[in-house]
């Protein structure tokens, strides 16, 4: 509006075309709203109607639809209003649905509104707008024809009785026009603002959508380490077996075998598949290690120590076994830690400490290295803490240089009680 | 008595085992066959795997265990695809840890070695997998504290399954010198000689249950 070229544009059309079709649409709402309300309030007498009165309450969907499309004419972004998808096909499911939504009751607040009280501004703010102007350019017409070339009546208000003054009053009209072109604008923003405010909540849609990303990082979190446990079972039913199968084939061919060149070929490819089956058993155990499915954290923790280059002394004690996400989270956490510790602290002994404690838990992984360590700087605690916030948890770093490093993990969980958990026996 | 669910697997092991003048006198699929199969065939030596049918967990293990509860004195050799010391801790646990034996899987491959193992087992001695058993002396330095570092050697070759002998000739020293550390080790970690104990078996058990 504050551009030059706003008066010549379409702009000011469009203001009108919205505030007019505003009036006409707030008129027609009101209308049905009352004649729903008649005959709905009528038959409730007769116990029928009663269901027919939450059509009434459905009624802002309509309006607050129509008032949408409407704004286009005003407003280039247009405004979303998103209701929530119901979670079953069907009627009921889509009434629940719709009647336990804020933005439902919250356009039935603005259906309202419109039809008692916006539609009569937008109604009189156009007609203000747009014949007042309209009305004293009109002077010199008017004298002419109404008034008889002798004398007529400004806006009912000045009388002008000479064709110079008619024709100045003209041109002060035309200056009137402008500037009701601007008040038109603003009334249109200021009308479309409200709208906008009322129907189109922005917030509920952030909501949705935080909620919406949040479980989808959760679906792809899961996906993640289906996909794990599937390539683990893949490894170990297929291709573990086959080379134990192969290095006992080759062990008994040694055994067969005379000596000479054959014999000590046979024992290279020997020592190969040998090598071989150890790598594949460290891979298939870094993918996932079946003592956590097994045995739980716990175990798993006790056995990640057990692993570490540096010594590691354990004090994890949890009640039973926690959900599979918060027990995979929380051990390749403990993982990368020990790592951690091993190739960059230079730390001769690291400490696991841990609990479950008031639905939360927590481990502690804390070395006597030099410290300095930077969770931001290229470390796989990056991902991991990814993975901890995905799971609501929190995991927090202290490595002033000098040490002592300090890693925090904790995750809101619950505990399942020891012998219920998903171990066969 | 072989318990594996893989098909290869079992056919193999049952050549090795007959090749070695074993018999198998009943290959099964999965842990309920298991425990049906022992009830019927009662064999020298049950050897199975961790994981197995139904559930592909550790069923095979917790059928061993349920065997040695209903007949302590039953050899069970379970092989693991895995370096677990829960799952050999849980196994030492069911009887008094003798004639049992946890091996890596791929310790099949040293077909002689497993076949040693695999009798040490029957005739009721203890064999632990080298891995497993280089984890416990990394871990458990307290009550090994005493030993002196060719003690320690000794201990876990014993662990290991191995004999007076085999331990003598794999150190290159004499047999009688072993048999001095073994007594060395059995004062150190308190295990007083008495009847009808399997020393050796108290040795390696004493460690690990710490």
């Amino acid at each position: 509006m504050s551009r030059p070229g706003f008066l010549l544009s379409a702009w000011p059309w469009r203001a009108a075309a919205y505030l007019l079709t505003g009036a006409v649409t707030g008129a027609v709402t009101l209308l049905v709203i009352v004649a729903v309300t008649a005959v709905c309030g009528a038959l409730a007498l007769l116990l029928v109607g009663l269901p027919l009165l939450v059509m009434v309450a459905l009624s802002g969907l309509p309006v607050a639809s129509a008032e949408r499309r409407r704004l286009r004419l005003i407003d280039d972004d247009p405004a979303s209003g998103r209701h929530r998808e119901p979670a079953a096909p069907g009627l009921r499911a889509w009434l629940t649905t719709r009647l336990r939504e804020r933005a439902t009751w919250r356009e039935l607040g603005y259906a309202l509104l419109f039809a008692v009280l916006l539609w009569p501004v937008d109604a009189l703010a156009v007609t203000v707008a747009l014949l007042l102007p309209l009305s004293v350019v009109a002077t010199p017409l008017l004298l002419a024809t109404v008034g008889g070339g002798e004398e007529t009546k400004v806006l009912k208000l000045w009388t002008v009785s000479t064709w110079p003054t008619a024709c100045g009053v003209a041109v002060l009209g035309l200056l009137l026009m402008a500037l009701c072109c601007y008040a038109l604008g603003v009334a249109a923003g200021a009308r479309a603002e409200l709208t906008r405010v009322l129907i189109a909540s922005r917030e509920d849609e952030l909501d949705a959508r935080v909620v919406e990303l949040t479980s989808s990082r959760v679906r792809l979190v899961d996906a993640f380490e289906a996909e794990r446990r599937r390539i683990e079972r893949d490894l170990h039913d297929g291709a573990q077996q086959r080379l134990v199968a192969l290095s006992m084939t080759l062990g008994l061919a040694r055994l067969d075998a005379p000596p000479g060149p054959l014999a000590d070929q046979l024992a290279r490819a020997h020592e190969q598949a040998a090598q071989a089956l150890t790598e594949l058993r460290e891979l298939i155990h870094d993918i996932h290690p079946k003592v956590l499915t097994d045995y739980g954290l716990q175990a798993a923790v006790a056995d990640a120590a057990d692993r570490s280059a540096v010594p590691v002394d354990v004090d994890v004690e949890l009640p039973g076994r926690l959900p599979g996400p918060v027990e995979s989270a929380a051990y390749f956490v403990v993982c990368e830690a020990l790592a951690n510790v091993a190739r960059h602290s230079g730390a001769t002994r690291a400490r696991v400490s841990g609990g479950h404690r008031d639905g939360r838990l927590f481990l502690q992984v804390c070395d006597d290295g030099r410290g300095g360590a930077d969770a931001a700087v290229g470390s796989g605690l990056t991902g991991l803490a990814d993975r901890v916030s995905v799971l609501d948890g929190r995991l927090a770093l202290s490595s002033p240089p000098g040490g002592p490093t300090l890693l925090l993990v904790e995750v809101p969980c619950e505990s399942v009680p020891a012998g219920t958990a998903d171990h066969c026996g | 008595m072989l318990a594996e669910d893989s098909v290869l697997l079992r056919e193999g092991l049952i050549g090795l085992l007959a090749r070695f003048g074993h018999e198998v006198v009943a290959a099964v699929g999965d842990a309920p066959a298991l425990l049906t199969a022992v009830e019927e065939h009662t064999p020298d030596i049950v050897v199975t795997d961790v994981r197995m049918p139904p559930g592909f967990q550790d069923e095979g293990l917790h059928a061993a265990v349920r065997l040695r509860e209903r007949r302590p004195t039953l050899p069970v050799l379970v092989l693991s695809q895995y370096v677990q010391r829960t799952y050999a801790s849980e196994l030492l646990d069911s009887g008094d840890g003798s004639g049992v034996g946890y091996l890596l899987k791929d310790r099949v491959g040293q077909v002689e070695e497993f076949v040693d193992a695999l009798h040490e087992v029957a005739t009721g001695g203890t064999v632990l997998d080298p891995e497993v058993v280089r984890r416990l002396l990394r871990r458990r330095h307290d009550p090994l504290q005493h030993l002196t570092p060719r003690e320690r050697e000794v201990l876990a070759l014993m662990a290991e399954g191995r004999s007076n002998g085999a331990i003598a000739r794999t150190l290159v020293v004499s047999e009688a010198a072993i048999g001095k550390h073994i007594n060395g080790i059995l004062t150190k970690l308190n295990l007083p000689l008495e009847e009808g104990t399997h020393r050796r078996v108290a040795a390696v058990l004493a460690y690990l249950r710490g």
